[in-house]
């Protein structure tokens, strides 16, 4: 009956911290802008297509991730410079139209550049699984849970320890106290937008491994993302993380236990009879709304 | 007050029906025509569509998902049951509305992402199912041999016929929209658009009300779903994707929102601009979203309200000429 369960635990674990780190993204976004960002899944494919390509130029792996990462915070930012500041004060649809727009724009692009294959970066250290507990653990999952918890604690720092992380939370909290008490929204939309490229990517990089990567991967990473934020409570980081590690580890027992085939919808079977139950998510506040 | 209303909207559907029906005299040859049939398909959705997110203010992100329900129930029931054309049609559109009806209780109770969310949802699960029940389906390479449409003892089996075929049943929906939308109805929805509170204080039934636009809105992509799989009489799950979703709503936010006219522009011109660039081939896509970025930045009111705006624009300067 538990036959293989400690397997699907290790690998829905790992699979839902990528999760997590792209529900990460999409908060980081919502809570300094309101948006909800479409384009998050092709920072996640950008991160693992922008390595490859960059290893494949010579550079060393770490340096090549890095480099990756960074690059796509710049597209991130650049992204909220060119489409999102010009909309300013333009209803919420038509916000999360151009990012729909700006995915595409980045699928189509990545295409030109890296080609339609599919193609993997090799493993941080090697391919010999770990014998735990009855489950053989891949070293790249330690790796991504590694990376996912020393992200969640940067980002707990970033929040509670600068004073650029602090504007940030007023920014989510109220934009007008904040920009009152001399805060720059904008700025903080930028580098909310940069911050999400860099979550978003290294998400795409430590995920590439073992998932493997092509241009077109980030409209389903990009949804589970959306989904383990919303199943987390919109809004909350840790809730976001939380749910991605929910979210992967139900993926993986639906896929072991019932059918592979139907292993996407599990996720999304689950989120909607959650939302019917309690609409605000695991870990939110249900809103008081003003008449 | 109410007749001169009618009036109107049936003047001017009368004169679209006409504008429809002239458009193959311009086409250069029967490929464009197919492309007006799928443009015209678009538009009945899109235009339920945006009674659902233009007037009542509720976002669907799965709507691609009652197209598909339409298409595959009516392509099970004509081959597999062998039961006639027309009862096959009857039943695409009756599951796409029962599905719709259940689905619509616990999941209009959610709002703006939440609702966004619960709908993408759904889509995707759906769209999961066309792709796995492979018995029933096809499985992801498609449904094949799917007889194409004969009513009355009329085969439609010329484009030029069912695009014919299309114009009424688009401008019959078109028709029925304007005027749901000057209807008690329609203005109770617009209502619940703007505040749910004030409309219900005011004596609308909300849940009542958002519960008819979502099973109308997903009976009109049923409709378009059937007739879509009795004029390709082949199907697959990819065409019923989120992808597709994405593509209503951008039809219905490019068109412009609570503009039945806008809907079916925005239809009609994102089914035929991925045409238009097949010739730079992998560069259509590149255009595709930078013209779709650009337009939502510098048309942020849709196709429809730049037409506005022009027109008032125009007619002002009309007003500054004739004062000079």
């Amino acid at each position: 009956m538990f036959a293989g369960a400690p397997q699907y635990l290790v690998s829905g674990l790992t699979q839902g911290a990528a999760y997590g780190l792209i529900g990460l993204g999409f908060t980081m976004i919502f809570n300094t802008t309101g948006i909800i960002n479409f384009a998050q899944g092709e920072f996640v494919m950008l991160g693992g297509m922008l390595s490859v390509c960059l290893l494949g130029a010579g550079l060393p792996l770490p340096l090549a991730i890095v480099a990756a990462c960074l690059a796509t915070a710049a597209i991130g930012g650049l992204m909220e410079r060119l489409t999102i500041r010009p909309l300013a004060g333009a209803p919420a649809v038509n916000a999360v139209i151009i990012t729909i727009g700006v995915s595409i724009l980045l699928r189509g692009g990545a295409m030109l550049a890296f080609g339609k294959d599919t193609v993997a970066l090799p493993a941080f250290s090697g391919v010999k699984p770990i014998l735990a507990l009855g489950a053989a653990i891949q070293p790249q999952s330690l790796w991504v849970l590694a990376v996912t918890l020393a992200l969640l604690a940067a980002l707990k720092l970033f929040f509670s320890a600068t004073i650029q992380g602090k504007a940030m939370l007023a920014c989510a909290c109220q934009k007008k106290a904040a920009s009152l008490v001399g805060i720059s929204v904008a700025r903080m939309a930028l580098l909310s937008f940069g911050i999400s490229g860099l979550i978003g990517a290294t998400a795409g990089a430590i995920l590439a491994p073992i998932t493997m990567t092509a241009y077109d991967v980030g409209m389903m990473l990009g949804l589970k993302g959306f989904a383990a934020c919303i199943l987390g409570g919109l809004g909350n980081p840790f809730g976001a993380a939380a749910g991605g590690l929910i979210l992967g580890v139900l993926e993986s027992f639906g896929a072991g236990y019932i059918s592979s085939g139907y292993k996407d919808a599990f996720a999304f079977i689950v989120l909607l009879l959650l939302l019917f139950v309690k609409p605000s998510g695991l870990f939110g506040k249900a809103g008081v709304e003003r008449v | 007050m109410k007749r001169p209303i009618l009036g109107q909207n049936a003047a001017q559907a009368a004169l679209f029906f006409a504008l429809l029906l002239a458009v193959p005299y311009g086409l250069p040859n029967e490929y464009y025509l197919s492309i007006c049939i799928l443009g015209s398909l678009n538009a009945v959705i899109a235009v339920g569509l945006n009674l659902l997110m233009g007037y009542a203010g509720q976002v669907s992100l799965g709507h691609a998902a009652f197209y598909g329900l339409g298409a595959y129930a009516t392509a099970i029931c004509t081959t597999r049951f062998g039961l006639p054309i027309p009862v096959g049609m009857a039943a695409g559109v009756t599951l796409a509305s029962v599905v719709a009806w259940i689905v619509a209780a616990p999941t209009l109770k959610l709002k703006g992402n939440y609702l966004a969310m619960a709908t993408l949802g759904f889509g995707i699960i759906v769209s999961i199912v066309f792709n796995e029940a492979v018995d029933l389906t096809g499985g992801p390479s498609g449904f094949v041999g799917i007889p194409r449409l004969t009513l009355l003892g009329h085969a439609f089996d010329s484009d030029r016929g069912y695009y014919n075929l299309m114009a009424a049943v688009l401008t019959l929906v078109v028709l029925l929209a304007l005027n749901l939308m000057k209807s008690r109805t329609g203005r109770a929805l617009r209502a619940l658009h703007v505040s749910e509170k004030a409309a219900s204080s005011l004596g609308v039934d909300i849940a009542a009300h958002k519960r008819f636009v979502f099973v109308l809105s997903a009976a009109l992509a049923g409709l378009a779903g059937v007739l879509y799989a009795h004029y390709l009489s082949f199907i697959a799950p990819a065409s019923f994707g989120f992808s597709f979703s994405v593509q209503l709503v951008v039809m219905v936010v490019l068109g412009g929102m609570a503009s039945v006219w806008g809907s079916v522009a925005g239809a009609f011109f994102l089914t035929a601009l991925p045409e238009a660039l097949r010739e730079f081939e992998d560069i259509d896509i590149l255009v595709y979203g930078a013209i779709l970025v650009l337009t939502i930045m510098y048309l942020p009111d849709g196709l429809a309200g730049g037409i506005k705006r022009l027109s008032r624009k125009l007619r002002r300067t009309e007003v500054d000429d004739a004062r000079r």
